[in-house]
């Protein structure tokens, strides 16, 4: 077994500011999760690891990629952990470390969302796609659906645009 | 909900107009960060909410609709307010005071105040006939930090049967639809979706009917069931019981049409 992180627990309680040393592993999280059955390790075990200091297993994992931050573990939680908050931090220092992400096409998504909206302001639903796809070198599937909302004129192909553009950019400028 | 589900958004506001409520666009709003913005990098999650909140006028209520722009911009007026680090840095971003009497609320809150028996007299088109099951999708669950703020459980049932529609009892109404999964791995959404519509299926629905934008449309793309059954907006439901004619533009952007079983229903021609 690796070494393992004593600080882990305390890093990541500062960064989601919630206390998940309350966690006594009941597993309710988990058993309501709907996305559980895709995730390496489930919300009990990530919160598990990171109270024993599994840094690395955590950093690396999947789960908190796939969690999409519906918020049905931390309704359910009978100690009010704020799980969701915890896989931000998770996900969150895994870039920060430059860490090979496990599930890469989740933040190319989320990437290709916040692209758009630093240049609009607002989400060009077409353009994320297109983008998406391009940085996927995956153009071919969801074509039919594409083409379907776009005759359905759910896909606007004109971009919908914030007046006050530089106020939007300066957020993501110190943002890095 | 301005481009990919602007049924739900003209159904809302014709709704609205017709109980004499006038909704106000707010000028230049952006977008709220989505689910993504917090994934990635929580300040400028905060920044993208706090703007919305900067520009919004002091004195009248912010009404979202959305029910994940709801939580991200409630959830970032609640922790500027409890945060005087963070009423610094709104007051350094937008060059005014942080407000912590603006009021963010969903629709859901004005609804919940109305007599829903004095609006089923007013109303033009009953919805008999119309059985369904309430697709709340993750919108009523929310962070531990927001679990004693009132809640709105079965108030889309409550609603819609005093309008005369019939609200089934199922056990799929708060499961999570897959939000950004959908597009970044649909191959493990598509057996979610296919299990949530067959069981409102089996329930013996015509229809699912939802208040968010974004689950009705996984409900849509997602599906692939041979059989499926048409998912309605919880506004466009809403505006034809107020006996709207506008339901023509709305319902051909469904991928699943929803004309056949409403014509059979009787409630719209």
């Amino acid at each position: 077994m690796k070494a393992c992180d004593p600080n882990f627990a305390r890093e990541i309680m500062e960064k989601s500011k919630t206390s998940l040393t309350r966690c006594f592993s009941c597993m309710t999280c988990s058993s309501g999760c709907q996305f559980q059955h895709i995730m390496d390790v489930k919300p009990h075990a990530i919160i598990r690891m990171v109270q024993t200091g599994f840094r690395e297993e955590a950093l690396s994992a999947s789960g908190p990629w796939l969690c999409v931050g519906c918020n049905t573990c931390s309704t359910n939680c009978p100690n009010a952990i704020d799980i969701p908050a915890v896989m931000d931090a998770i996900r969150q220092t895994a870039i920060v470390e430059k860490r090979k992400i496990p599930e890469p096409n989740v933040l190319n998504f989320h990437n290709a969302v916040l692209n758009s909206i630093k240049r609009y302001g607002r989400t060009h639903k077409i353009e994320i796609m297109m983008r998406y796809k391009l940085i996927q070198r995956d153009l071919f599937s969801d074509m039919d659906i594409g083409l379907r909302m776009l005759a359905k004129r759910k896909l606007d192909l004109r971009a919908s645009k914030v007046k006050e553009l530089p106020e939007i950019k300066k957020l993501f400028n110190k943002a890095g | 909900m301005k481009t990919s589900a602007k049924e739900n958004n003209e159904s809302l506001k014709e709704f609205f107009n017709k109980i004499g409520i006038k909704l106000v666009e707010l000028t230049d709003w952006s977008c709220c960060g989505s689910s993504s913005a917090h994934c990635v990098d929580t300040d400028l999650a905060l920044d993208l909410a706090s703007r919305n909140l900067a520009i919004a006028p002091p004195d009248k209520p912010l009404l979202v609709s959305c029910p994940s722009c709801t939580l991200r911009l409630k959830q970032a007026h609640l922790h500027i307010s409890e945060d005087e680090n963070l009423q610094k840095r709104f007051k350094d971003k937008w060059g005014k005071s942080f407000n912590p009497d603006l009021k963010v609320i969903h629709y859901f809150e004005l609804l919940e105040e109305m007599d829903f028996s004095k609006l089923a007299k007013e109303i033009k088109k009953p919805l008999t006939g119309l059985k369904f099951v309430p697709y709340y999708g993750c919108m009523l669950a929310r962070p531990p930090e927001m679990r004693h703020a009132k809640n709105y459980h079965n108030l889309l049932e409550n609603m819609l049967a005093a309008l005369g529609a019939t609200p089934l009892d199922w056990g799929s109404g708060s499961r999570c639809c897959g939000t950004f999964l959908s597009v970044a791995k649909p191959e493990a959404i598509t057996p979610i979706i296919n299990e949530i519509i067959q069981n409102g299926i089996n329930t013996g629905a015509d229809c699912l009917i939802t208040a968010c934008s974004m689950c009705q449309l996984n409900l849509e793309i997602r599906c692939d069931l041979k059989h499926q059954i048409p998912t309605l907006h919880f506004s466009e439901v809403l505006s034809l019981a107020m006996g709207t004619n506008k339901y023509k533009r709305w319902f051909p952007r469904h991928l699943v049409d929803p004309t056949p079983l409403l014509t059979r229903l009787g409630l719209i021609p």
